[in-house]
């Protein structure tokens, strides 16, 4: 999830941001949510069938996607703050 | 344990690798990022003591949900259905509870970097020695157990042999702890649960539904199962004397399971304990066991259920020629799960194990060059070389772990080999723990007396029960084959406890103590006045960091749970 880093502009930064877990949680989580749910949409009815007839992938694809931006949310509006040692840190190596 | 997927190979495809890719490489990110944050000894094996709550609460569950938990509650959940419920609620959230609310400020106010520290501290040299040793023992025991749980994994997904398995999966495992030490390892097993949870959820979901529900499964249980019923009580036909239950009478359960093993398991397994050690201050120390204790309630839901539909679906399930009770999470992959969803489930698998054998290795190495390799064999040498010496023994262990998947793979139930280890290694520890810690007087020697005798007892109650009538269903002790393993265990259990208490006493009545300044910030009672978290761990900030809210909370809800089930 590198793109994630991109967010910030600050060099010092941006460690400690690409380390914030939150937004690798997020990032894996929104990007499976996706590539289910749309799997989901085209899942056959073979498939349908042996899953009892539920659209598994579109519904668990959905609850990762939820899942996902509820990370990405937290991480960008309660950001890391600097004063504890964590992200201090992580932020000078 | 020659038994083949039923359903056949799993019917993997190209989107189900991708999302095992995608995740595998997400690790190896967290490992790199991990390493940059490492550069002193104190980084690799504690995470330099920096890590939020919330992250070390959900590593100190994850560490226990490795794929040994997973594989090995479905099969007790298909061996002996909702009575399995007790590993959870009474052999676990009380004792988290506990180790959060009353035992944590001992160690994290005492800046031990292990449980076996603490009891160099508390008690002596030779105390301490004898720990760190069975404590390496039993991690590489069990580390063997969860490589074991993977081979199983990779057999069914790639058709890969047992032990082809075991050397690919070891191989995984040591490249993401040397790369990431400890944080890594935190880190990952964060990001685990998660995914582990996604995976078991289209399991339980679909399995339900195409059994019709939860009447529909006791049903199809009932009908499947001679005497079905008695797998969908708690704790039906635990009455002492004369048990039906699964899981032996109600002294087995409470005393053994619920007191010993679980308090011995979560407060004194440095694999967990050291979760705890790694946060940054003692209130988030405290939180903790707490914050895993909340999804510890819930986790039974997606282990014994998947055990209760393996039963109802799975011909022969458990029985000669059928896959064995382990296989159950792994059948109904093969039989629910479409590509995609297949995918995120057999990631989480594959992630579980990970994090079991991680948290095993992990806590090893500290243990291995803090306990054993600086005090005893190299004192005063640079941080550097015991970093060095962290790095090495990793591997160490994890070659030896793969020998002991091996033993690993004489057991048909893995969880009755587990709780074996348990009754050894880890019920002796807590009668010491708990008495060294409320009796101030207990003295050093008496220490090493008690775990001693704790341990023998344990042995020789194992070694007598196979000869007990009262361990057998039929009360016949004439086929060893068919004796209550788990109720066995539990009674070795009581028993290492027993002895060990008893021996402690009393050599405490006869040997001198340490002088009370030695003991400062180490028992209940004689506060260390220089100890840097007291005053603040006494504010949370919030209410919902209080941790006694948090963990009176966590108790609540497991009492209305199990009236719910009883």
């Amino acid at each position: 999830m590198t793109q994630t880093g991109n967010r910030t502009r600050d060099p010092a930064d941006r460690s400690s941001t690409l380390f914030d877990l939150r937004y690798l949680i997020g990032g894996l989580f929104t990007l499976y949510g996706v590539v289910l749910a749309v799997v989901g949409l085209f899942d056959s009815d073979a498939e349908l069938a042996k899953a009892a007839g539920i659209r598994i992938n579109l519904w668990v694809g959905l609850g990762m996607l939820v899942v996902g931006l509820v990370f990405l949310a937290w991480a960008r509006l309660r950001p890391l703050k600097h004063e504890p040692a964590d992200a201090e840190a992580d932020a000078e190596r | 344990m020659s038994s083949i997927l039923a359903a056949g190979r799993l019917d993997v495809n190209a989107l189900d690798y991708s999302i095992l890719a995608l995740y595998f490489a997400i690790v190896v990110v967290i490992g790199v990022l991990a390493r940059r944050a490492i550069a002193t000894s104190e980084d690799f094996f504690l995470s330099g003591r920096s890590l939020p709550a919330w992250v070390t609460g959900l590593a100190f569950i994850s560490a226990n949900l490795g794929a040994l938990e997973i594989l090995g509650m479905a099969a007790n959940g298909a061996q002996y259905g909702i009575p399995t419920v007790h590993f959870y609620w009474i052999g676990a959230v009380p004792a988290m509870v506990f180790l959060g609310l009353v035992m944590m400020p001992f160690y994290y106010g005492s800046r031990v970097h292990s449980v076996p520290e603490y009891l160099r501290r508390r008690f002596n040299a030779p105390t301490h020695l004898f720990n760190a040793l069975t404590f390496a023992v039993a991690s590489v025991l069990t580390a063997g157990i969860n490589l074991y749980a993977l081979a199983l994994v990779l057999r069914s997904l790639l058709g890969w042999p047992i032990p082809l398995a075991v050397a690919v999966g070891a191989g995984f495992v040591l490249a993401y702890i040397t790369l990431g030490g400890l944080s890594g390892a935190i880190y990952t097993e964060v990001l685990q649960f998660f995914v582990i949870v996604a995976g078991l959820v289209p399991v339980v979901i679909v399995g339900l539904v195409s059994v019709g529900g939860w009447s529909g499964l006791q049903a199809k249980v009932e009908s499947t199962v001679p005497n079905g019923d008695r797998l969908f009580s708690a704790w039906a036909g635990a009455q002492a004397g004369h048990w039906t239950n699964p899981l032996g009478d109600w002294i087995g359960i409470v005393m053994g399971l619920g007191f010993v093993l679980s308090f011995g398991y979560w407060t004194t397994n440095f694999a967990e304990v050291q979760r705890a050690l790694s946060a940054k201050d003692l209130s988030a120390a405290q939180r903790t066991p707490l914050i895993g204790a909340y999804p510890k309630i819930f986790i039974p839901a997606l282990t014994i259920i998947p055990g209760l539909v393996a039963i109802a679906v799975v011909p022969n399930l458990g029985k000669d020629g059928g896959p064995t009770y382990n296989d159950a999470i792994p059948e109904l992959m093969g039989r629910f799960l479409p590509n995609g969803v297949l995918g995120i489930a057999l990631t989480g698998l594959l992630a579980a194990f990970m994090a079991g054998m991680a948290a095993n290795v992990s806590s090893f190495n500290t243990v291995f060059t803090y306990d054993i390799w600086r005090p005893y064999i190299r004192p005063g040498r640079s941080d550097r070389h015991y970093l060095n010496v962290g790095r090495t023994i990793t591997v160490v262990g994890i070659v030896i772990g793969i020998g002991t998947a091996f033993i690993a793979a004489g057991y048909s139930n893995i969880m009755v080999y587990v709780q074996l280890l348990f009754s050894f290694f880890n019920a002796p520890l807590f009668a010491t723990f708990i008495i060294a810690m409320f009796w101030k007087r207990t003295t050093p020697w008496a220490g090493l007396a008690g775990l001693v005798a704790g341990t023998v007892g344990a042995g020789v109650m194992h070694l007598a029960s196979y000869h007990i009538g009262y361990f057998y269903p039929g009360g016949n002790a004439s086929n060893h084959a068919e004796i209550n393993a788990q109720m066995a265990n539990f009674y070795s259990a009581i028993v290492a406890f027993v002895a060990d208490a008893v021996v402690t006493v009393l050599v405490t009545l006869v040997t001198k103590p340490k002088p009370i300044e030695e003991l400062r910030g180490l028992v209940w009672g004689v506060p260390d006045p220089d100890a840097p978290d007291a005053a603040q761990a006494k504010k949370p900030r919030t209410w919902w960091e209080n941790p006694k809210i948090l963990g009176f909370g966590a108790l609540a809800l497991t009492a209305v749970l199990s009236i719910v089930f009883l």
